[in-house]
């Protein structure tokens, strides 16, 4: 078997943007002594100064002051799409794993139940909830509200959100993820994307039929063709390349990364010096696109 | 203590260092990709990894969660090959159980735990190889650690061991010193404030002299914070020009 060897080198990523000077903070720096400002996410006051409490970019709106970290858990707003993993079944609710500094929720009241939307939730639903969602599954849902303490309330209500079913999941940072209008997204290429709010993607191939039956709980078991299997794994491939280089994820970046690495094979794509220069070649589209 | 001279009549220790000298730091944050924060740090031949993953649900034992703040996990190991005996447990023995606890006494003092109630935030550091003042480079390299997964802290802690050899406060002690009878102290402060996360010390030493070495302990841990600044301010740079826009 032929094994691929290289010298240890520092790689730095590779960027074509001239990323212009922002107002970066540490820990314990004091963003302002003037008492006019609010204090916002990732400050803190230390005797009438307002300090930063984390690393990153100060951000100003209006009077209101905060520090986004480069890289943090997930913050979840109401709207966001998330794609997450059951880990506990409760009464009258599940626990998802969001990649969120909580476990969020997922009531009985909040999923569609098949055989109707507008059905009284009985206690022989409550008894068969594991039929529904098991632990270990994972599902794409909404955030409907978010709790005093942080952890957020999601909800399944729409034929878009519910169960997953075969697909590979590739989980990154939060940070790096474009918000658009639809984190749904049928590739051109033959597959599906979901690209979760929370740092969570799922790909997955386009199905065939759109209509979904009992209501986002059916999940397909038919042996997914090898030429999608390829394409999913390309796309999951191109994912990792991209988060490597730190480049924002929404549909059109991933499709030109596709589109760049198609004269590489599938496994080279991971290979350091591929990567850096598909994503060369995908920021350069990006680039002529903007125009 | 026959035969080994700490500090020479010129002034200069083992390695060669002056009195106040520290030893070389060389740090590096976000190593890996999956943990939501990490740091590797050097100091002279002491190094050390840290991961911090969190703040996340309270995994384990759900009674120890706090309604009003996270609880912060430490574990502390050694590599087997850390030493120069290889060591049989690299973690879980009482040594390193109680520098677990030191750990966490100190990061609960920088950390803001107050902002994540009911969660859990875990460091883990591991000594890749030792060569004295372990507990210092953990705080330092777990504070890398824990600036990198966003977590809001009040300030840097940086930690330094000191020594006192010949009514002399030696900063930053090698192995050597350290198993040489110096009766030392570990220190981490918050530095923009002066104040004490964690003061220790387990030998026999004038109560006259321990103003003058907590003062030394201090100005090491001043030059260490000046450093890992510098670590984290590049590391800002260079992640935010790629996702600036």
């Amino acid at each position: 078997m032929a094994a691929d060897m290289r010298l240890p080198t520092i790689r730095k990523p590779v960027s074509l943007c001239s990323g212009e000077r922002k107002d970066l903070v540490v820990p314990g720096d004091v963003i302002t002594s003037d008492t006019g400002f609010m204090r916002g996410h990732g400050t803190y006051v230390d005797e009438d100064k307002l300090t930063a409490s984390v690393a990153g970019e100060v951000q100003r709106v209006d009077k209101l002051i905060c520090v986004r970290p480069l890289k943090t858990r997930f913050n979840g707003e109401v709207g966001d799409v998330v794609v997450g993993r059951i880990t506990e079944v409760q009464q009258k609710r599940w626990k998802v794993e969001t990649n969120s500094r909580l476990d969020s929720v997922l009531l009985l009241s909040s999923v569609n139940l098949p055989g109707g939307e507008l059905r009284r939730r009985s206690a022989e639903d409550e008894l068969t909830m594991r039929q529904y969602l098991l632990e270990g599954d994972l599902i794409s849902a909404e955030v409907q509200s978010v709790f005093s303490d942080g952890a957020l309330s999601l909800h399944t209500r729409s034929l878009k959100y519910g169960k997953l079913g075969q697909g590979v999941l590739v989980q990154l940072s939060p940070s790096l993820i474009k918000r658009q209008k639809t984190h749904f997204h049928n590739l051109p290429c033959g597959a599906s994307i979901i690209l979760g709010n929370n740092g969570f993607v799922w790909l997955y191939a386009t199905p065939s039929n759109e209509e979904e039956e009992a209501g986002g709980f059916y999940t397909s078991l038919e042996p997914v063709s090898l030429s999608d299997r390829e394409v999913i794994s390309r796309l999951r491939n191109c994912l990792l390349a991209l988060a490597a280089h730190k480049v924002l994820l929404y549909d059109t970046s991933v499709l030109y990364c596709y589109e760049s690495s198609l004269q590489h094979q599938v496994k080279d794509i991971l290979k350091p010096e591929v990567m850096e220069e598909i994503v060369m070649l995908t920021q350069q589209k990006l680039l002529e696109q903007e125009g | 203590m026959a035969g080994l001279e700490l500090l020479s009549d010129q002034g200069y220790r083992l390695d060669g260092r002056k009195a106040t000298e520290l030893r070389k730091v060389q740090a590096r944050m976000g190593v890996f990709a999956q943990a939501d924060g990490s740091a590797y740090l050097e100091q002279g031949n002491t190094k050390a990894l840290a991961v911090v993953y969190g703040p996340h649900e309270m995994r384990g034992s759900r009674s120890r969660t706090l309604h009003d703040r996270a609880v912060i996990n430490c574990q502390y190991s050694m590599a087997t090959f850390s030493t120069a005996e290889r060591k049989r447990r690299p973690h879980g023995d009482r040594k390193s159980t109680e520098m677990s606890l030191h750990l966490k006494q100190t990061f609960e003092a920088a950390v803001m735990t107050q902002l994540y109630p009911r969660s859990q935030i875990d460091i883990y550091v591991k000594i890749l190889q030792s060569d004295g003042g372990n507990y210092s480079v953990c705080v330092n390299a777990a504070t890398l650690a824990v600036i990198d997964a966003g977590i809001p802290m009040r300030d840097y802690v940086c930690a330094c061991t000191v020594g006192f050899v010949d009514e002399t406060p030696l900063a930053d002690l090698c192995y050597a010193e350290e198993s040489g009878g110096v009766s030392s102290l570990a220190l981490a402060l918050l530095p923009r404030g002066g104040q004490i996360a964690l003061l220790q010390m387990d030998a026999r030493l004038h109560q006259d002299h321990l103003e003058t070495l907590i003062e030394a302990a201090m100005t090491a841990c001043k030059g260490v914070s000046k450093v890992l600044d510098q670590v984290v301010r590049q590391h800002l740079e260079e992640v935010s020009m790629l996702t600036g826009e």
